[in-house]
Formats: structure tokens, sequence, C-alpha cells
């Protein structure tokens, strides 16, 4: 790697060489920030896996809720955001090669960088122990809301950078149809800045009156804000992993995309559907009237539908794939599946534990059914199956072809690698389904201790807790596996340099040609803001115009 | 666009899942009543100790037999303290705030609602069985929101 620079200022001629060179270096920054705060978080769940099962008490100095906060905020908002930047930076710059700067992507990457070191230090100083949904008016330090604002709008850099990478192929290729991973990147980005409004509002609220400006706070209004934004969250997860689905994983059994026009309208409806949805995690809220939750349900309903297109495309890839290798009918398929290999083992596994996820995602946005197991671990378990389950595993597993393709070195211990993915799937398993019962039974979630002073209704709870600390501990050697293959790839030694070989997969011969109107992502931003705005004008109006108060806030731990 | 016979029959299979659900819980909630607790009535959280009726905070029975009780909560600690419910009592809860949002849930019972500064929360409830039942807070509200409990005796 002699060529290596950040290409901010580059004093030798650009060659695709070299720019090929710079792009891996801003992809590993991405990629490698990713793993380290999966592996911190990692270890802060640990530790609440074990308080929970009363096998620990965490000490007043280091308590219990600023761990979590702590583990919410590193898993779903650094972890995650920070992969899927690298991914779609990486899927883009592939799929379009060019000879360019990556100044705009570096400047994204240390945005977001700042912006989450100044969130991390101001919640580890217990300055900020709001949990990752930072509900009012509970009031962290004003560092806290600024630096996640930061994060965000160091994505802004990022999704500019790809969008404007895609803007230029259409200008020099006419007539031609976006490559498909960097349509998925730009479709996913689309619908991230639509969802980012949301929290942008929110934090115009927020970050005055913590700063002392304003006098108080709409609480419910900024609930609303909030989760216009955290639904669409979990998608910008599910898009980067339907991306991988769709374009990594058919290269690891040597099949193609069963169909390019249906990809791309799967996440044009993901792109549509994903915002206005949000009310339905509000369901117990007061001062948001029946008729608009039940709204939410069927729009809930709809955004199911690109997930039924794509679990098709996926199993009709294989189907097709084995049928060319001699194979017929569903054992034959599955057994000659390439299961020794960690890149498919990863997803693989991950759709598995997304049919748990996705039962029981249709009975929380199921209207009534939610007053069961809302903010109960159930839901817990519900969220750990999903974006720790499919997205965080479909991640890893991709890790295992993105990683070598970025270092030019071979990947170390292949062997512990595909050991990660199984025993990934079993804690995964394990803990999930322990949370979902423990739900059922009606232990909520967010608390330290939930033995109630030794509360006759409480006791029920235990067994679950213990039996998801296991499946915690397991989960939490497998991330550490994950750690040691990742940062053993990057410190290989030059003879396990190996030409990046890395290729997306073609779309099948027999697919139908793309309609052209599947590539205009404007025009389906635009119908996406619509619905957003259809679907929230009535509650916000509906809470306006009732005589409502502003809550002064405390710092209530 | 042109879709593989063998999709449009998935998608058929999926989408009229869903209809079906959507029927089921539609219909639940037309017929039976059951709609989440979606109270829309807002309150001076400020003023919660001197606005009737939560300056009472506890039980009260009403002429066509049945029973309201008013719950304040706040950091960290509900008040009525140890409610006491008699056996068949069909209670609607009436629950507000006065810090920071809090939530109302007595586990196997179905009765769980989100608790916001600035709103009343409903949510009913016919006690059948006889005992201690557990009221949690189920939101996270400070540092010792895992001790924000209280018990409410059916006999």
């Amino acid at each position: 790697m002699s060529t290596t620079s950040l290409g901010l200022f580059e004093p030798r001629p650009l060659t695709r060489e070299l720019a090929v060179a710079n792009e891996n270096i801003l992809v590993s920054a991405h990629i490698y920030t990713a793993t380290a705060a999966l592996v911190l978080g990692a270890l802060f769940g640990l530790l609440q896996g074990f308080a929970r099962a009363n096998w620990i008490v965490m000490p007043a100095w280091f308590d219990y809720y600023r761990v979590l906060t702590t583990h919410g905020v590193l898993m779903a908002l650094v972890f995650t955001t920070f992969f899927i930047t690298g991914l779609l930076t990486f899927s883009t710059y592939r799929s379009i090669p060019r000879i360019r700067h990556v100044a705009l992507g570096w400047t994204g990457y240390i945005v977001m960088l700042v912006g989450t070191l100044v969130t991390a230090l101001t919640i580890l100083s217990g300055n900020a122990t709001v949990l990752y949904t930072f509900y009012a008016p509970l009031k962290a330090h004003p560092a806290f809301y600024i630096g996640a604002t930061v994060l965000v709008a160091g994505t802004w850099f990022v999704a500019a950078d790809l969008l404007m990478n895609v803007a230029w192929f259409l200008k020099n290729n006419p007539g031609k149809r976006i490559p498909l991973p960097a349509f998925a990147a730009a479709a996913t980005f689309v619908m991230w800045i639509i969802a980012t409004i949301g929290v942008t509002l929110e934090m115009c609220l927020l970050i005055p009156w913590s700063l002392g400006w304003t006098s108080g706070i709409d609480v419910e209004l900024t609930r609303m804000l909030f989760w216009y934004f955290g639904h669409p969250l979990v998608y910008f997860w599910i898009m980067a992993a339907y991306l991988i689905w769709y374009n990594v994983i058919p290269t690891t059994y040597k099949g193609k995309v069963f169909s390019d026009a249906l990809t791309r309208l799967s996440f044009i409806l993901l792109l549509v559907l994903s915002t206005p949805v949000g009310l339905h995690h509000q369901f117990l809220d007061p001062g948001i009237s029946a008729g608009w939750k039940w709204m939410h349900t069927v729009l809930t309903y709809g955004v199911v539908i690109p997930s039924f297109m794509t679990a098709f495309a996926i199993f009709a890839s294989f189907e097709i794939a084995a049928r060319r290798a001699g194979k017929r009918g569903f054992i034959a398929t599955v057994r000659w599946l390439p299961w020794g290999d960690p890149v498919f083992s990863g997803s693989a596994l991950g759709m598995l534990l997304f049919l748990f996820g996705g039962f029981g995602g249709i009975v929380n946005t199921s209207y009534s059914m939610d007053v069961l197991v809302h903010n109960t671990m159930w839901i817990v378990g519900h969220f750990h199956v999903t974006v720790g389950g499919p997205v965080a595993l479909s991640f890893i597993g991709a890790a295992y072809r993105l990683v070598p393709a970025i270092t030019g070195r071979k990947l170390f211990a292949p062997k512990l690698a595909l050991v990660q993915t199984y025993t990934y799937f079993v804690g995964m398993l394990l803990m999930s389904t322990s949370m979902h019962v423990a739900g059922l039974l009606g232990s909520p979630r967010r608390t330290s201790d939930v033995t109630y002073f030794g509360a006759a209704g409480a006791q029920s709870w235990h067994f679950e807790m213990v039996t998801a600390a296991v499946g915690g501990t397991i989960l939490f050697i497998s991330i550490l596996m994950f750690a040691v293959v990742a940062v053993g790839t990057r410190f290989r030694d030059v003879r396990a340099e190996v030409r990046d070989e890395f290729a997306f997969a073609g779309t099948d011969e027999e697919a139908m040609r793309t309609p052209a109107v599947l590539d205009k992502l404007g025009r389906w931003a635009c119908l996406a803001l619509v619905l957003a705005v259809v679907a929230y004008a009535g509650p916000i109006h509906d809470q306006l115009s009732q005589p409502h108060y502003l809550v002064p806030g405390m710092r209530t731990w | 666009m042109h879709l593989h016979r063998l999709e449009r029959i998935w998608l058929i299979f999926g989408v009229a899942i869903l209809a079906i659900f959507l029927a089921t819980v539609t219909t639940a909630a037309l017929v039976d009543g059951f709609v989440p607790p979606s109270h829309v009535q807002s309150i001076d959280p400020a003023k919660v100790s001197v606005t009737p009726p939560f300056d009472q905070p506890g039980l009260h029975k009403l002429a066509n037999g049945s029973y309201e009780a008013y719950y304040v909560a706040h950091i960290f600690a509900f008040a009525p303290h140890r409610l006491v419910v008699p056996l068949g009592a069909h209670v609607t809860f009436y629950v507000t705030s006065t810090d920071v949002v809090h939530g109302f849930s007595i586990p196997e019972t179905g009765v769980n609602a989100m608790v916001t500064p600035g709103w009343v929360s409903t949510v009913s409830h016919t006690f059948r069985t006889r005992g201690t039942y557990l009221l949690v807070c189920n939101e996270y509200c400070g540092i010792e929101h895992q001790t924000m409990a209280d018990t409410i005796e059916v006999r």
C-alpha cells in the first residue's frame, strides 16, 4: 500500500488506481469506527444483561441507566450509521468507477466522528442519562443534543457526496440505468434525508431549551418529531441489509439478482412508505386520537409489502442458481447453499432471525394489540432480533468480504469468522426469545432491577432474565471474534496481500427490463414527502388546537 | 410492469393476510371497543395539585356503579398509594404527570399507558380476580425509576 494518501491535497496526478486506494482508506475509516462502536456497545450490553439477571449491581458512580444510554446510542446510532455510510460509500464508488477526489466524503466522516465523540463523552460523564430516545422533559447537557445533531449533519455530507456521484454518472451516461448498488445506496440516503428532517426539527426545540434560552418544551410534539425520525431510522438499517442481500449475497453461490426492476421497486416502496408510520411507537400516548393511530397501523402494514417482495426475490435467486447447478427441490437447494462461507451464513442466519422480527413487528403495529407488549421486554426482544439480528449479522457477514477488499489483505482466521456467525445466531436467538417471553409475562423494559421489593408478580420474570444474560454472553464473545478477524485482517503482513476482486452480483439474463421511471428518485422523494405530511398534519394539528402547556424539564439522574 | 406468476401469488397471499389482520383489529375496535388509550385532554402540569379531580387522587364511585381512579405520577412514586378496589369493579384510570414522562402498567391485565406531563391518559379494566396487583412505571424516568411501583389490592 505505497499509494496511501488522504486525497485531500493530492501532489501526484490522480490515477484510477490511486483513487481506489484513497476510497479504500475512507471506507476503512467508517467500517473500523463502526467495529469499535460495536465492541464497546457489546461490552455495555453485557453489563446490562448481568444486571438484569441480578448477577451484578452497577455502582452509583457508573449506574445502569448510563450504561443503557451508552449501549443504545453506540449500537443504534453509531455502529449502524458508520457501517451504513461506509457500505453505501463503497457500493457507490465501486459501481461508478471514476477518478474521483474523496474530500467531501472525508468531511462527512470527520463531522460524524466529532459529533459521536462529543455525544459519547457527554453520556459517559453522566450528563446525559436520557437513553437513546432522549424523551423530553428529561434534560441532558446541551453538548448531548449538539453532538447528536453534528453526527446526523455529518451523514448529510456523505449523502451529498454519493448523490453527486450518481448525478455525475447520469450526466456522463445518458440513457443508462444507475448501477443497482449505487441506486440502492442513493434510495437509502434519500429516505434518510427525509427522515432526519424530524430529528432536526426536534433538535431546533431541544437545543435552545437545554441552553436555557427557552423556558419550556412541548413534550408530545418532541415525541412525535422523534418517532417521525425513529421509525425510518429502522428502515435505514434494513435498506442497507437489503442492499447486501440483493447485491452481494448472490455472488457467494455464483447466482444473480432475480430482477433488477423489482429490486428497484422494493427500494422505492421503502423510500416512500418508511416515514408515514412513526405513530405506531406512540399508540399508548395521550393527546393523539385513536383514528390517526389506526391510519398509521394501515400504513405500517403497507411497508411490509417490500419485505415480502424481498423475501421472494432472495429465495428465487437461491432456487434459480441451484437449478443451474442441477439441484431441485427445497431440501436439495438449502443443502447446496454455501453454509461454509461466513459472508453467506451471516446474511442467511440473519434472514432466519428476521422471520421472528417480522412476526413480532406485525404484533407491535397491530393497533390495540400493542397494549400487551408496549414498553415490556418484548419490545427489547423485537429490536434485538431485527437490528441486532438480520441487520447486524448481515453487516458482519458482509464485512468478511468488504474488509479484504478495502485492506488488500486475505481474511484473517476465516474459520473463526464462520464460527462467529453461528455463535451469534445462537446467542441472539436465546437472548431475544427470552426477552420476548419476559415481555409477555409483563416484565418492563428500561429498568435496572425488576424484583420490585420481592413482589409476587415479578418473580416469574427472573428465569428469562438469566437465559437472556447467557445469550448475551454468547453474543459478546461472538462480537469479540468478529473484532479479532476484522482487526487481524488489517494488520496482516504483505504476504497476505491479495488483488481486490470484489464484484457485485449481475442480473439474471431472463429478468425483465427496468422501466426508466424507477430511477427518478426525485419524484419518489416528493411522493414520500407528501405522504409524510398527510400522515402527520392531522395529529399535529389536533395537538396544537388543544390548550397545551410547555414543561420546564429537569435532570432526574 | 410484469410480475412473475409465482410472485403475484405470493404477494396476493401476503396482502390478504395483512387485510385479515387489519379487519380483525378494526372489528375489535369498532365492536368491542379495543382501542389503544388515546384520550385527548390537556392539563397544566404545574397546577395538577389544585386541578380537580387530581387534587384528590384516589378511587371514586360513580352513580352507575362503576369506578374512576385518579392517579398522579411523579418522580419516583404514584399517588394514591396502595389503592383498594372492590372485586368485580370496572375502573377507569385517569393518570397525569407533574414532571417527566412515566408509564402506567399493571402487568397481566392489559392496563398499559404512557403518562406525559401536560396530558391526561385514560385506561379501563374490570378486576375479576381477588389479589394484589403490581402497578409499575414502565418508562424510564430517572435514577430511581426501578423503585417507582405500587400495589392495587382487589378484595
